[in-house]
């Protein structure tokens, strides 16, 4: 499916905005520090959001949990994890588990 | 680097072209990232011109990955861009970091400096600017940080022509490097108690949240993965800056 233009514009345009916005904010104002809470509440954001991304991706299918043997995207997932929790390489992560989950559609799906 | 320097108050301080050499290797290490990107974003469902402007106003390669997944899957603008901000105000820190070096410099290079401020060119800079060897900032930073915004842009257009070249590229298991990609950069940040809670809160609430519509249900889970993460926290906590 495809977002109509005028959402395309307004997606792009709140986009450019919040991310230009924090990375120019303080240094246009008097530069104040940096609130604490702030920082610590930053320390989890990519956890939670990249985990709110593939959770869903890798064990739902149709709104509905799809814990199969055929679940090509879990298969690949928990290899990409493996991978990169061992060697500490992400492009060997991606790799891999991108030759698992291709394979796993090939012959399981 | 090793350069042998007979004089240092005769040497010219490090510029543009050492602060790109000096991001080299970030530049290689985003090329991928940028030419999947381009790939990916017909796909996804933006077209070339929309993936372009992109890399072109927008400049951030997480948040564009995450933008183009979520856009494949329906969310609403108003979810991506706040999924965007809080990708994003991250880069708050750095500029926090970094303010004391820039502060003396007229706003108007501040402004364009900040527009091309990464994950990578804060690294390089900041580390640059540790070492007592003299250095130009304001062209040592705009230096890392255009080669950057050259780089990324060039292998987005790589990307989008060969997304449009290619013909099924779409079905060579791509739309599944994003998913990879995501795991890859989560599981080295699962280094303690907080970080696993936040990790499970936020994924096990988005399986609970699917229902909800335009994605709402990712914002909730993120906000349950912070909070989570700060209830958990380690109280021992080493005060950085």
């Amino acid at each position: 499916m495809s977002m109509a233009t005028s959402d395309i514009l307004l997606t792009l345009a709140g986009m450019a905005l919040v991310t230009y916005g924090p990375r120019v904010a303080l240094w246009l104002g008097n530069g104040g520090g940096f609130p604490p809470r702030l920082r610590r509440m930053l320390e989890y954001v990519p956890v939670a959001v990249l985990s709110a991304i593939v959770f869903p991706i890798a064990l739902l299918h149709d709104d509905k949990l799809y814990l199969s043997i055929h679940n090509a995207y879990l298969a690949g997932a928990v290899a990409a994890g493996l991978i990169v929790w061992r060697s500490k390489h992400l492009l060997a992560g991606i790799g891999g588990g991108l030759i698992v989950y291709v394979a796993w559609r090939l012959l399981l799906s | 680097m090793t350069e042998i320097v007979e004089n240092p108050a005769a040497q010219q301080p490090d510029g543009f072209l050492a602060g790109a050499r000096d991001n080299l290797p970030m530049l290689l290490g985003a090329a991928p990232f940028g030419l999947i990107f381009g790939t990916l974003a017909g796909p996804s469902g933006l077209p070339p011109w929309a993936a372009l402007a992109m890399s072109l106003f927008v400049f951030a390669g997480s948040a564009q990955f995450i933008a183009v997944t979520l856009m494949a899957a329906g969310a609403s603008p108003l979810v991506i861009v706040a999924t965007t901000f809080i990708v994003n105000i991250r880069h708050a820190l750095y500029s926090a970091s970094l303010l004391p070096y820039v502060a003396g410099l007229p706003r108007h290079w501040r402004a364009l400096m900040a527009f091309v401020l990464t994950d990578e060119t804060f690294a390089v800079v900041y580390n640059r600017l540790q070492s007592a060897a003299p250095v130009d900032v304001r062209s040592y930073y705009l230096g890392a940080g255009l080669a950057m915004y050259g780089n990324w842009i060039a292998w987005t257009a790589v990307g989008i022509v060969l997304g449009q070249t290619v013909p099924g590229i779409e079905h060579w298991g791509l739309e599944f490097a994003m998913v990879a990609t995501f795991v890859g950069i989560v599981v080295p940040l699962l280094k303690n108690r907080a970080q696993v809670a936040a990790a499970l809160a936020a994924g096990l609430t988005a399986l609970c949240t699917t229902a909800l519509p335009y994605k709402l249900g990712l914002l909730a889970a993120v906000l349950a993965g912070i909070a989570v993460g700060m209830l958990l926290e380690p109280t021992v906590k080493q005060e950085a800056a």
